[in-house]
């Protein structure tokens, strides 16, 4: 076969050559791997020489107060940077955000005020001309928001019953194809948005107008994205010849997005299976060794844990640490049937062994019961080594998401570069249910934020009672909630466009409009509490109800315990029913998410005692986690309530941290490794292998 | 029927083959001083469960114990034996793997009972805590002729076994008795695997709530290093024994 470009030969044609369709790309061309490990190489002495000099850098950036440099007068564009090295002579895989590594860029767009605020709470101060500029001349988003918010959505905001709200930096969560830039090279990802630009309809009402400017600004960042790459002495406008180049191009496309936004969740996609394509065309040809692939793998890998952006110290607070969700979905079953766990599969976890341990990039195995299983007991082993790998149920997702999605952030599942999502934040629901006992007045401030219903009074509390005026409440919320992110995302898309990574999307994307729900188990337990046991109320001198005693026991979410779990199911319900009411900007689709995995401290923090016996500011329990010491029945139980929430209602993602000490996987690792596959068809004690066990094995000394 | 129940735990993956259910019994006639479970001694109290309460907590999550099972533990669980018989028999109807975890005290020569239980129980749990009947005494309030007898028992009927011995510094951990223990294994052939704890003080709390003295209390734990020494010990006094047949 003859192919257009020198990139392509070899491959196994199919619709990807005619049309940019990078899923179709990797189902004609990519190799299941059943085998184990052993193939794996250890790092290298160039990639350990650069990890050298990576940790002297971060004990540095700690010790300076974990920021190292910052640009003050810089505005960070894909070009604004001349090229970056760690060590020019020995890095295989290169560039940088700024000019040099741990050297955070200015990225101004989202909210001057918090770009600012990142600086000079280090210490330093922007160009007043900057300043100036971003003020005076130029609108940011956050100026913009704030232009259009209603008292209602701020005193929401300032009360945290709506919190953690993207109104103030980048929004983040949309994923850029940046394998299309490998695969198709620039030019002909160009090519395709101006003919895009060229169909679109003529008749010039608003949304048109909108799409040819965006499809406009796409161009614009593609031509820049080159311009880029060029500095750092790469031709990216073909397709990428071999493996070296692969990894290249696509970190390119990866790194112009993180030049231009500064989002809450960067995150890469779905990237393994893709390029195991080239390095196995690379492995049969003989052009590169292992060695040298592993080498370039962790080459990549070690660009992407020194990602860094500028963020102020609340930033982290509410994200625990300075987190950057560079997310990569590895694995997963294709809809054909076969598992897509190949040997750059094996290589991106492995990294974990040749630079260690860490939290970025997210690496996230897309788990299914037909995983092979020499891949399942690899998993295990590096999760019990490293710590480092979260899990997603593949069975589930792919029923909705096909087979070449990608997890933005830790579970917001997106067809890659043919879908995207408006960031949401939260609701606090817990602090809802509060405002559905004290008439819309806020146990806080006692400020009157919701509508004025009239609070309960008696001293118990009755279940049908509290269900009633909550369900009115949480409509209400619902509404302001829906507007208030219709609001960010007008202003976000016309300040602070996300447009390199769009250019890496089909014209026709899917928006899913994603909101979330923090405190479902406080919730959940205080609405048993007031269902099974009795709840008294403690009021203040003006009759607010501040606190709450609660007499006898009651079923606690995290048990296994239907009583309460069908609480819990039916809020995520009738929650997310509210939601559907309102409309969603630019025809977005409603999804809810249960994830606070890090800011549950802060949105406990802000909300007073709750019905189930927790006591004013105590934090809530992570993401869909049942509250901490309430689970009783061991960690089978605790998961079982969290997976009846119904994913249909809750489509952008249920979290449940879980954290186990080595020794409760049982005695070796072996033990926990071969009992992991988890199938369902089989289900019972016949299945029992007891040559997995040790025996009676009295070394010879 | 009802069993009281101290708790449950649904991941169990240290009492038995696999990922297992495990079923904690309230009540126990002995008293070992290391005892780490205080709280399921008194045989007041408790949660009664029925055995099909019991079973269909198991089945919702089955899928997780694939290469498990169930596994009752307490307290000692053969205090309330006429409830494991119709638990157990409930479990082997649906193909369930099962496990008793118990230090064989019950334990009387010709019991019928027995006899029934064992027909549905798949691995027994035996924790012997000294080979020596008058330091076994000492211990746990109660002699050591029974328990041994048990694991004959168990040997006759070919119950597959795994033995337990809890490490305790100064109490269990002399070489002869580590030895002697390894001969009285070898002197049965059911024994599948040999389990060597070292002695832990994470109980301790459990003590304080209760209200009762510490009878350890100045006693450090076993290193894990110590454990595996005093497993070398035992697999010494199996294969001489062996050896010598």
């Amino acid at each position: 076969m003859d192919y257009k470009y020198k990139g392509w030969e070899g491959f196994e044609h199919g619709t990807w050559i005619r049309e940019i369709n990078v899923r179709s790309f990797i189902r004609h061309n990519y190799t299941p791997y059943d085998g184990n490990d052993e193939f794996l190489e250890s790092a290298t002495e160039d990639t350990n020489k650069l990890w050298a000099q990576v940790c002297e850098l971060s004990k540095k950036e700690i010790e300076a107060g974990g920021v190292l440099e910052m640009d003050t007068d810089i505005i960070s564009t894909i070009t604004s940077h001349g090229p970056g090295y760690l060590n020019k002579d020995i890095e295989k895989i290169v560039g940088f955000q700024t000019d040099k590594p741990f050297k955070r860029a200015f990225q101004p767009y989202g909210g001057i005020r918090t770009a600012e605020k990142a600086v000079t709470d280090r210490g330093l101060s922007i160009d007043p001309k900057i300043k100036e500029f971003f003020t005076i001349h130029r609108k940011t988003h956050n100026a913009g928001v704030f232009d259009a918010y209603t008292p209602e959505m701020r005193a929401c905001r300032s009360s945290h019953i709506i919190t953690g709200l993207p109104d103030a930096y980048g929004r983040g969560r949309i994923i850029g194809d940046y394998r299309r830039v490998a695969l198709y090279g620039v030019d002909r990802l160009i090519e395709d948005k101006i003919e895009q630009k060229e169909t679109t309809r003529t008749a010039m009402y608003s949304e048109v107008i909108r799409e040819r400017e965006e499809l406009a600004e796409q161009i614009r960042a593609l031509q820049e994205l080159k311009k880029m790459a060029l500095s750092y002495g790469f031709d990216i406008s073909e397709p990428a010849r071999d493996t070296k180049e692969a990894i290249q191009w696509l970190y390119f496309g990866y790194l112009a997005a993180i030049k231009e936004q500064n989002g809450a969740a960067m995150s890469l996609g779905r990237t393994s299976t893709f390029l195991d394509i080239y390095s196995e065309r690379d492995l049969r040809e003989g052009k590169y060794t292992e060695r040298e692939i592993q080498e370039m793998v962790d080459h990549f890998v070690m660009k992407l844990r020194l990602v860094k952006f500028a963020r102020t110290p609340e930033y982290n607070a509410l994200f625990s640490g300075d987190p950057q969700w560079v997310t990569e979905a590895i694995g997963g079953v294709a809809i054909d049937g076969r598992h897509m766990v190949t040997k750059m599969s094996y290589r991106y976890l492995h990294t974990l062994n040749n630079l260690g341990a860490s939290p970025e990039p997210n690496l996230t195995v897309l788990w299914s019961v037909n995983l092979p299983m020499n891949f399942k007991r690899y998993c295990a082993k590096m999760s019990i080594e490293s710590s480092s790998i979260q899990y997603e149920n593949d069975d589930l997702m792919r029923f909705t998401h096909g087979d070449d999605y990608a997890i933005a952030c830790c579970v917001s599942s997106m067809r890659v570069g043919k879908e995207m999502q408006f960031f949401g934040a939260r609701a606090n629901l817990a602090k809802c249910l509060l405002y559905a006992i004290n008439g819309g007045k806020d146990e806080i401030s006692r400020k009157q934020v919701g509508p004025e219903f009239q609070p309960i009074t008696s001293e118990y509390l009755d279940y049908d009672e509290v269900m009633k005026k909550f369900d009115a409440m949480m409509r209400w919320l619902a509404e302001v909630y829906v507007n208030t992110l219709n609001v960010i995302h007008y202003m976000h898309d016309k300040y602070c466009y996300e447009k390199l990574q769009m250019a890496l999307h089909d014209k026709q994307v899917t928006r899913w409009f994603a909101t979330g729900i923090a405190g479902l188990s406080v919730v959940a337990d205080s609405l048993s509490a007031i269902k099974y046991a009795k709840v008294k109320v403690i009021r203040d001198e003006t009759g607010l109800a501040v606190d709450y005693e609660v007499e006898g026991d009651f079923p606690k979410y995290g048990n296994d315990d239907d009583r309460v779990d069908s609480i819990a199911t039916d809020i995520v319900h009738i929650f997310m029913e509210h939601i559907r009411k309102n409309h969603t900007y630019r025809n977005s689709i409603p999804t809810t998410s249960i994830l606070t995995i890090t800011s549950n401290v802060v949105y406990g923090k802000a909300t007073g005692a709750t019905p189930d016996g927790r006591k004013a500011g105590e934090a809530f329990a992570p993401g869909a986690n049942p509250m901490h010491r309430r689970d009783t029945n061991g960690a089978v139980a605790s998961l079982a309530s969290v997976a009846k929430l119904p994913f249909k209602d809750a489509q952008d993602g249920i979290s449940n941290t879980f954290s186990i000490i080595p020794g409760a996987l049982g005695k070796e690792d072996q033990m926990f490794a071969g009992d992991i596959d988890v199938d369902i068809d089989c289900g019972n004690g016949a299945c029992f292998e007891p040559t997995l066990f040790d025996g009676l094995d009295f070394d010879e000394e | 029927m009802y069993g009281k129940i101290h708790s449950i735990e649904s991941f169990g993956t240290v009492d038995g083959p696999g990922i297992r259910f495990v079923v904690f019994l309230q009540g126990c006639p002995l008293r070992c001083q290391y005892c780490h479970n205080p709280d399921t001694w008194n045989t007041e109290g408790g949660t009664l469960y029925s055995p099909e309460e019991l079973i269909w907590q198991f089945r919702k999550n089955k899928a997780f114990y694939t290469h498990g099972g169930i596994t009752v533990t307490g307290g000692e669980p053969l205090m309330q034996i006429n409830f494991l018989i119709e638990f157990f028999r409930l479990a082997k109807q649906q193909g369930i793997h099962t496990c008793i975890d118990t230090s064989g005290v019950t334990y009387r020569e010709g019991d019928k009972k027995l006899d029934e239980l064992m027909k549905y129980t798949d691995l027994v749990m035996l924790d012997i805590k000294h080979i020596n009947s008058q330091e076994h005494k000492k211990l746990t309030g109660v002699q050591n002729e029974n328990i041994l007898a048990f694991a004959r028992y168990l040997d006759s009927k070919k119950i597959p076994v795994w033995i337990r011995h809890v490490v305790v510094p100064g109490i269990t951990d002399d070489e002869d008795s580590l030895y002697e223990l390894g001969q009285f294994i070898a002197s049965v052939h059911n024994v599948r695997m040999v389990d060597v704890l070292p002695y832990h003080t994470l109980g301790i709390s459990k003590y304080k709530e209760l209200g009762i003295e510490y009878p350890l209390k100045d006693i450090p734990p076993m290193t894990k290093e110590g454990a595996a020494e005093a497993k070398k010990v035992i697999g010494r006094g199996y294969k001489n024994f062996r050896k010598q047949k």
